[in-house]
């Protein structure tokens, strides 16, 4: 009796101890749990401390979140047509789309990049690719307009771009597939030793930005993926990393996985400029687009280049070497001193790291292991530097901090990786949810990265978030780096497919947005800038309206004399000069979106009536506690009628 | 130059300032305008504190039945003249020299400023309460008598969602240093009198 009655009071008294231990723990986490939310809270009212731009691959467009809090401030339209913002839509942007293929509503954009002076972010532009259609985009980032995109010829897929130069003197542009150069009707087969990869490096206006291509090298056929610019010591040399050394041009799955090694070629384009200088180059006819988009006149142009330089690396020694890397690497990524240039070996396990210092030595002494068409290929032992053994599976991409740790995605394992640059230990690992494609430090790109968050970019979400239906957002998660562990501090749902960003902070961009555009500065041709000065003109079967809009009314709101069969134009100026104070405007009928226009602006729609009658437009942006007043009326005549052009507001 | 002579042409010279320096500003804050926005008033015009401030300050008061805060009122023809008699006549009784000059003169200033202020109470009524007919907008109070929006003459007021604040700025202050100046003057101008004639006493007696 006793021995059941002592049992039995063990078992309870072990029972409550263990389910108390259970308890605690589970308090703890509690306790920890609130921690990490006080770390990603943005108060209301206060602002994030850094800005990420986020790119929206297949989306076209480029978002920008703010960290820690991870919220989306805004979709900057860039590629793709936005009808919210009549980007693409409007008679002004209609330019920014065109190519030499014509207009092209849509593109794919991968890599965003930040201007850089001296090696550290200074945030004056955002610049990313067009990967489809190759083109670079440039960013103004006190309007958070596209203010120009360049295409580039001979080119097809735009992968390995826009990076930029630390003193962003070129943003570099590289093909992702080799075709023929120029295009020609050539069997496929004939793809070996045939077809060609152009590298494209667009110079930066240091005063406007202003992009030009400059020149091309023609590499041989690999596919091009990623590159990263020389940084201090390495400055002026590009670094790229190629795949596909073995040429395949089908079942690339395979064909293209089958050599040990692929390379990252290093281009010197301070020889470049040297050469173009001195002429040695040869001049290609082409056409490719240029186009701009003037603030003054809140209108954008397009414009057809004819012409390209191309310099054949192989008739140029010192210009590119190849260093072999393992294997179809995919990020080229240079340490904030320059020295190590970083393969992540995709379908391998371990990183490379070759020693800038090492590869300049292994040049002077001839160190090479053979060449590909013509271009030196360095031995593979005389450049290495260091190799992070076994660290994960499929390595991507690499940034760094600012206390000289790198930070690698990999994958297929589905991690984050740190390590020491130098010794090439592993420090940390961290999952990520799910299959990390690419990583950003703000500046850990540069030669001031700032080292407290990382944000990790998924390809697959699965069930992290709320489902809805097959097609699921992706998925990002937010690391604090800041401690000796990395610590996983947010989850949040990104816009498109985020294939890469860059992040500053605030305070570079903050202090210099516009936030109206002075009426007195609008050169658009069709701007008014009074209610005084609007009218109607009829010009034979086009009829051109000048109207106003200020809080809560169009001038003119009443309209006659258009007659069915016309093309009328709305050339609209916002007459607002308060912050965050737009107008739209949006016509029955009308085979286009609204028009959304910010203080001080002018924009442009096109309206082709097909019918008689009497038509309202309205205001399509919530603008005054009277905006569901803010509309008017335009009155469609037939063909053959005698109505008079008239316009008023309020019968004046 | 006398000491009080020095202190009255001061006074008088001062006031040129308000040719360039603002008198008075009107601030309004609201929840939707978390940069407030406000006027600046001028001897002869009106000023954006900020931007196109006046503007937007018509926009939001139109709904209401407000008037257009005008490019210019008859005033800002008048007081520049004012203030330029002012300045003439400081200068000319500076030089004459009779304390009993700086006494009309501060008269004369004082009684500018007394007009000034009633006037801009004035101004600030009519602004407020003359709304127009067929305002979009019509607040009535719990009587059911139309609401008016008269700015304070000094200090806050609520009216609607925004908290209007009234205050002098550095032109005001000029002028008030300007009097204390002349009061300055007159009471040194006594002083020196005196000064002189106990001076010329002793030197008769010997």
């Amino acid at each position: 009796m006793k021995t059941i009655f002592n049992f039995f009071t063990a078992s309870l008294v072990l029972g409550a101890l263990l389910t108390s231990c259970g308890q605690q723990g589970a308090k703890q986490e509690g306790a920890l749990g609130s921690n990490i939310a006080e770390r990603v809270y943005v108060a209301p009212g206060e602002h994030d401390e850094f800005y990420a731009f986020v790119s929206g691959g297949f989306s076209g467009q480029l978002a920008v979140y703010g960290l820690p809090s991870g919220r989306l401030f805004r979709v900057i339209p860039i590629f793709s047509q936005d009808p919210e913002k009549a980007y693409g839509y409007n008679e002004e942007t209609k330019p920014m789309l065109e190519t030499s293929y014509g207009f092209v509503p849509w593109d794919d954009a991968h890599h965003p990049d930040l201007s850089q002076t001296n090696g550290e972010i200074d945030g004056r532009w955002c610049f990313i690719n067009g990967n489809n259609t190759p083109r670079i985009a440039r960013i103004n980032l006190s309007t958070f307009e596209t203010e120009e995109i360049i295409e580039l010829p001979n080119s097809a897929g735009n992968h390995s771009s826009s990076f930029v130069t630390e003193n962003t003197e070129y943003v570099v542009a590289g093909t992702r597939f080799a075709v023929p150069v120029p295009q020609r009707d050539i069997s496929i087969e004939e793809y070996k030793g045939t077809f060609k990869g152009a590298i494209s490096f667009i110079k930066v206006d240091p005063e406007d930005g202003e992009m030009n291509l400059e020149f091309q090298v023609m590499m041989p056929g690999f596919n091009y993926d990623l590159a990263h610019p020389g940084r201090g010591k390495s400055h002026g040399w590009m670094f790229f990393t190629t795949y596909n050394t073995e040429e395949a041009n089908t079942l690339l799955e395979v064909n293209a996985s089958q050599n040990d090694k692929d390379f990252i070629a290093a281009i010197n384009w301070k020889l470049a400029e040297q050469l173009i200088a001195d002429g040695k180059y040869e001049t290609m006819k082409t056409s490719y687009a240029h186009n701009t988009y003037d603030e003054s006149t809140h209108s954008a142009s397009s414009t057809l280049e004819k012409e390209v330089k191309i310099i054949d690396p192989s008739k140029y020694p010192g210009l590119v070497y190849l260093l072999p890397t393992p294997k179809s690497p995919h990020g080229c990524d240079v340490d904030p001193t320059g020295e190590y240039i970083i393969g992540n070996g995709k379908l391998s396990a371990s990183l490379t790291a070759h020693s800038f210092t090492k590869m300049l030595d292994a040049i002077e002494h001839k160190k090479f292991d053979g060449e590909q068409y013509g271009i030196p290929v360095l031995n593979y032992d005389d450049v290495v530097g260091g190799v992070v053994q076994q660290a994960g599976l499929g390595p991507l991409h690499t940034e760094f901090d600012d206390k000289g740790n790198g930070y690698t995605t990999f994958f297929i394992s589905s991690e984050v990786v740190k390590w020491k640059v130098g010794t090439w230990e592993i420090l940390d690992r961290k999952p990520t949810y799910y299959s990390v494609g690419h990583l950003m430090i703000p500046g850990g790109n540069s030669r001031k990265p700032f080292g407290k968050y990382a944000l990790a970019m998924n390809k697959i979400t699965k069930d992290r978030y709320l489902p809805t239906g097959p097609e699921l957002c992706q998925s990002a998660q937010l690391y604090d780096i800041s401690g000796d562990k990395m610590e996983m501090l947010l989850d949040f749902p990104t816009i498109g497919e985020p294939h890469y960003a860059a992040g500053c902070p605030a305070s570079l961009i903050e202090p210099k947005q516009t936030k109206i555009f002075k009426l007195e500065d609008n050169k658009h041709p069709y701007a008014v800038r009074s209610e005084k000065e609007t009218k109607v003109e009829r010009n034979g079967k086009e009829v051109h309206i000048y109207m106003t809009t200020i809080r809560s009314h169009f001038a003119p709101d009443n309209i006659e004399g258009v007659k069915v069969g016309d093309k009328v134009y709305f050339h609209v100026t916002n007459l607002e000069q308060d912050y965050d104070v737009p107008h739209g405007i949006a016509m029955i009928g009308a085979n286009t979106s609204e028009l959304l226009i910010m203080p001080g602006q002018t924009e442009t729609f096109v309206w082709e009536p097909k019918q008689e009658g009497v038509w309202p437009f309205y205001c399509t942006d919530f603008c005054s506690a009277l905006h569901q007043e803010m509309q008017g009326y335009v009155r469609v005549s037939g063909t053959g009628a005698n109505v008079p052009l008239k316009w008023s507001l309020d019968g004046e | 130059m006398k000491k009080s002579k020095i202190f009255i042409l001061t006074g008088a010279l001062l006031l040129t300032s308000l040719f360039v320096i603002p008198i008075w500003n009107i601030t309004l804050e609201a929840p939707q305008y978390p940069d407030p926005i406000g006027m600046d008033i001028f001897i002869n015009k009106f000023k954006s504190a900020e931007g196109n401030d006046i503007q937007n300050i018509n926009i939001m008061n139109h709904y209401v039945g407000m008037k257009k805060i005008p490019e210019s009122i008859p005033e800002f023809s008048i007081f520049p003249y004012c203030i330029v008699a002012l300045i003439v006549l400081g200068i000319v009784f500076a030089l004459v020299g009779k304390r009993q000059l700086y006494v009309a003169w501060l008269v004369l200033m004082m009684a500018f400023g007394t007009v000034a202020m009633y006037d801009f109470y004035q101004w600030e009524y009519d602004y407020g309460h003359d709304l127009s007919a067929d305002a979009p907008i019509k607040f009535t109070d719990e009587n059911g008598d139309p609401l008016t929006y008269q700015p304070p003459l000094i200090g806050s007021k609520t009216i609607l969602n925004f908290k209007a604040t009234s205050t002098p700025l550095v032109g005001t202050y000029v002028m008030i240093a300007s009097i204390g100046l002349v009061v300055l003057a007159f009471v040194t101008a006594k002083k020196e009198t005196h000064e002189k004639a106990t001076k010329n006493t002793l030197s008769a007696a010997v």
